[in-house]
């Protein structure tokens, strides 16, 4: 029962910052509101037993982007509701885009046959012991290109930044 | 006592779908690329919470290292597109999408 | 010998080729020798294959070369067939040939486009080669065409002037008329027989009835065809303005080889004629039509090329007068000995136009015997050969397609006697305008007059020669002669020969042969009386005629009755065509959906406005679209 209402809050918080990030006109309140959906999502991940993603995820989202988020608003001096706004019908048809796209995707779940699982549950696969071995094994190769991503992602951000390239 | 013996997937599939259209909603609204960037990330994270749950659903730890990956990407892409935002500001003085109308003809 | 025959039409390919790519570069002495060197190879080919053909038991080879198309029930291998009647074709096409290669040497020496004269020749030769030896009607075909494309260009071969242009279309076009025949023709035999190999085809033919309406038709297709190439009417309008080009391709081309194709096809498929008589008779009712129809014409033609044009469409009527009547040997033989005198008049006309440096009017010449002499001669016997004089080759063949007439139908015998009459009438005018009498020209073209070079007069001489022995080897019977022609053609009229045998009594032949000669020499005489005794003139231009001379004058104004009839017509729907379909329908379609594109697309541009937000906007209607159709 506990980790059904567990569910059912954590949900209505994501739901609910994440409506917020949207809606507040300030910059760094969305940020904020951000900040909050990434904590619900990652209770979310508790509760999955992916108790070591979970600690990376705000580690990496919560600890490191959104750092970077406020860095870029406030060296750019953003935090004022200067946003131009967009006129009604535009915003109420980018409802109405984005909610039939929603309609669409679940009514494809609907539509979808539920998959047996095969597998006998089991609660360890989200500890890092586990996580550890996949990654080292299987995925070694992605593994070490994803450090060669990283690496050009951050020339390449250098690059960008600069004030001036001779 | 885990989540996953209790609540069916279907939940969270229509959690992360919600979540996600969320954040097409956000991409669509807003005009402030930071927040249009910010949106992204709540796209990203939908997907991420799902592969997650299908992960512990199948106990298949693959799902995970996945979610890791998706991680580093949206590292480096926060990086570099944070850095072109910084450029655009630097020309324009403004982080308002609709001045960046030369896609055109 | 046989084995080489691959090489005939390929040496003068090669001459073709090297003269076409190289030819600017090199001398015009060493054109003149490839060109006519190639020729004299095929010549000499060509003789070794006749021998080992007369000698040998075999009459007949089929030579495969290689399988050129096989696409489901057809199958053609591109192979030459050799028996007595291809063998007799490449001796006249590949010695009259070099004979023309060693006077054209001469007679355009002076001429800027040397080398692309002896390449045209070559590329002629070439293609009359491979009409002649094919195996099969398509092979005939793609000759027959190809000669029709090289006296095209060699008509025109002065491009630079329009009337010259002008003859080169004519003859094209009418030409076409009849290939769309021969074409047809083709096509039924290949829907009838299965195949268009001459063997399959006769094989079969032999058993089929006589008059089958499908041979009947055939038979009439390929006349067409035969009609078109080889001037008969109502197709003969272009050999006379062929004319326009240079003498020594009137001479191959206009009068010993290509205008004889069509007789060389319907002698080739001489069964599929005999089994229909309705189709011989065609055959020799427009054959006699058009022999004595040119000679009429020839009666008042006053350039000297002209009236050999209109006698050799005289003569090409006589062929397919024999053709109709089942004398294909005597058609034959009519062929080899027009190709000796018809050239050798023809070089002999070419030799008196350099002379008078290049007038071609008979009326401004006269009196031509004192100066070129050689020419006079030669041109004389080619003359007597033409009017069927005896012992001359004209003679023998004349006789033997007149007697043969006689026997079939006398009325056809008698208007072709009458032909023979007129042609040694104009002939004869001809000879005495030009030779006899005094001298009508400048004074600048009297100091002028000259002999022709050697390389112009060595071929005039041996055609002369060709001229009064060519009939020695079809002597008649009634003569005590042995007809080794008839012999050595037999293999190929085998078939034909046993429906159509024929036998006159030899007082009937001597009294046919003395009625001959005496119209013969009434005609020399009275051309005689006329023109040197009297010394007559053919009136000059824009003077008043008599109505029957003026008709004739005009050629019956055919040309002008065809201008009306045709071209006018044609032109008018040609330029209604080209005003309301093409210009209106046509355009109209084309610029509407060009314009109609760039108006949509300058519409539809307007949309890409820049605006990010929008983009995404579609980018999302659309992914929602994708996914709506493809998930449910």
């Amino acid at each position: 029962m506990i980790t059904e209402y567990l569910f059912y809050l954590l949900s209505f918080l994501a739901l609910m910052f994440a409506s917020m990030v949207v809606l507040t006109k300030n910059p760094i309140h969305s940020v904020l509101y951000l900040v909050l959906t990434f904590f619900a999502i990652a209770g979310h991940y508790v509760l999955l037993n992916a108790q070591f993603l979970a600690a990376v995820h705000i580690i990496v989202y919560a600890g490191a982007i959104m750092v970077l988020f406020l860095f870029v608003i406030m060296l750019l001096n953003l935090n004022k509701e200067t946003e131009a706004h967009k006129s009604i019908w535009l915003k109420g048809s980018a409802v109405v885009a984005s909610g039939s796209l929603m309609v669409v995707l679940v009514g494809a779940l609907k539509g979808a046959e539920t998959i047996q699982t095969t597998n006998t549950f089991n609660a360890n696969i989200g500890l890092i012991e586990n996580l550890g071995m996949t990654l080292f094994n299987e995925f070694l190769l992605p593994f070490e290109l994803a450090s060669i991503l990283l690496l050009a992602a951050m020339v390449g951000a250098v690059m960008l930044g600069k004030k001036s390239i001779k | 006592m885990s989540a996953i013996q209790t609540i069916p997937i279907e939940w969270y599939i229509l959690l992360s779908t919600v979540l996600f259209t969320i954040g097409v909603a956000g991409v669509l609204i807003r005009r402030n690329a930071i927040i249009i960037f910010m949106s992204i990330e709540l796209m990203l994270n939908a997907v991420n919470l799902l592969l997650v749950a299908f992960s512990s659903y199948l106990s298949d730890s693959k799902g995970q290292v996945f979610v890791f990956f998706i991680m580093a990407v949206a590292a480096a892409e926060v990086a570099v597109g944070l850095a072109i935002l910084m450029m655009v500001y630097r020309n324009t003085k403004s982080s308002d999408i609709n001045i960046l109308n030369k896609l055109k003809w | 010998m046989i084995k080489l025959v691959w090489l005939v039409p390929l040496l003068p390919l090669i001459g073709f080729i090297i003269i076409g790519l190289f030819g600017k570069k090199l001398s015009k002495g060493l054109v003149g020798i490839i060109g006519s060197g190639v020729i004299f190879g095929a010549l000499a080919i060509a003789v070794g294959i006749f021998f080992e053909l007369k000698n040998g038991v075999q009459k007949e080879y089929t030579v495969e070369l290689f399988n050129w198309i096989s696409a489901g029930k057809l199958s053609i291998p591109f192979s030459f067939l050799i028996d007595p009647l291809s063998s007799l074709f490449l001796l006249i096409i590949t010695g009259i040939g070099f004979l023309i290669h060693v006077y054209s040497a001469g007679y355009m020496s002076h001429d800027e486009g040397f080398s692309r004269f002896f390449g045209y020749l070559n590329l002629f030769i070439f293609f009359m080669l491979l009409l002649v030896m094919g195996s099969n009607y398509l092979i005939m075909f793609v000759g027959w065409e190809g000669v029709g494309l090289c006296s095209y260009l060699l008509i025109g071969f002065w491009f630079k002037n329009t009337a010259y242009n002008n003859a080169a279309k004519k003859a094209f076009i009418m030409n076409r008329v009849g290939d769309l025949g021969f074409l047809l023709g083709i096509i039924l035999i290949f829907v009838t027989f299965g195949s268009i190999g001459y063997n399959d085809v006769f094989e079969q033919a032999k058993n089929m009835g006589s008059g089958d309406t499908t041979i009947t038709i055939i038979a009439l297709l390929l006349f067409v065809g035969a009609m078109g190439k080889s001037a008969q009417l109502p197709l003969y309008t272009w050999l006379p303005d062929a004319m326009a080009g240079p003498t020594p391709v009137s001479a191959l081309i206009h009068a010993a080889t290509m205008v004889t194709a069509g007789i060389y096809m319907i002698a080739r498929s001489n069964i599929l004629y005999t089994l229909s008589p309705d189709a011989m008779n065609v055959v020799a009712i427009v054959g006699v039509c058009t022999a004595l129809f040119a000679a009429t014409i020839g009666l008042a033609q006053n350039d000297i090329k002209k009236v050999l044009a209109y006698s050799t469409v005289s003569q090409l009527g006589y062929m397919f007068l024999a053709l109709g009547v089942g004398a294909y040997t005597g058609a034959v033989f009519h062929v080899m000995t027009h190709a000796f005198f018809k050239a050798l008049l023809f070089l002999g006309a070419g030799s008196v136009i350099h002379a008078m440096s290049g007038e071609q009017d008979i009326r401004k010449m006269g009196g031509l015997k004192k100066y070129i002499s050689t020419t006079h001669i030669t041109f004389l016997i080619g003359t007597l050969a033409i009017a069927g004089c005896f012992p001359f080759s004209g003679f023998f063949s004349k006789d033997e397609i007149l007697a043969n007439v006689f026997e079939h139908n006398k009325l056809l015998w008698f208007l072709g006697i009458l032909g023979a009459a007129m042609t040694t009438f104009y002939m004869f005018r001809l000879y005495f305008l030009t030779f006899h009498g005094k001298f009508r020209g400048t004074h600048e073209q009297e100091h002028h007059l000259h002999e022709s070079p050697k390389s112009m007069t060595i071929p005039l001489i041996v055609l002369a020669v060709l001229s009064i022995v060519g009939g020695l080897v079809g002597i008649p019977e009634a003569l005590h002669g042995t007809h080794y022609l008839e012999a050595f053609l037999s293999p190929v009229f085998e078939a034909s020969s046993f429906r159509l045998a024929h036998h006159l009594s030899h007082e009937t032949e001597y009294i046919l042969m003395a009625v001959a000669t005496a119209i013969m020499i009434g005609a020399i005489y009275y051309a005689f009386t006329t023109y040197v005794k009297k010394g007559i003139l053919p009136p000059a231009e824009g003077q008043d005629l008599a109505p029957a001379h003026k008709l004739v004058y005009n050629k019956y104004w055919v040309d002008e009755i065809y201008e009306m009839l045709i071209t006018k017509p044609l032109n008018l729907l040609s330029e209604a065509f080209h005003k309301i379909i093409d210009n209106q329908l046509v355009d109209g379609i084309v610029n509407g959906v060009g314009s109609a594109v760039s108006w949509m697309s300058g519409t539809l541009r307007l949309a890409q406005t820049g605006n990010i937000g929008f983009y995404i906007f579609v980018m999302v209607i659309s992914i929602v679209l994708i996914l709506f159709t493809q998930l449910f």
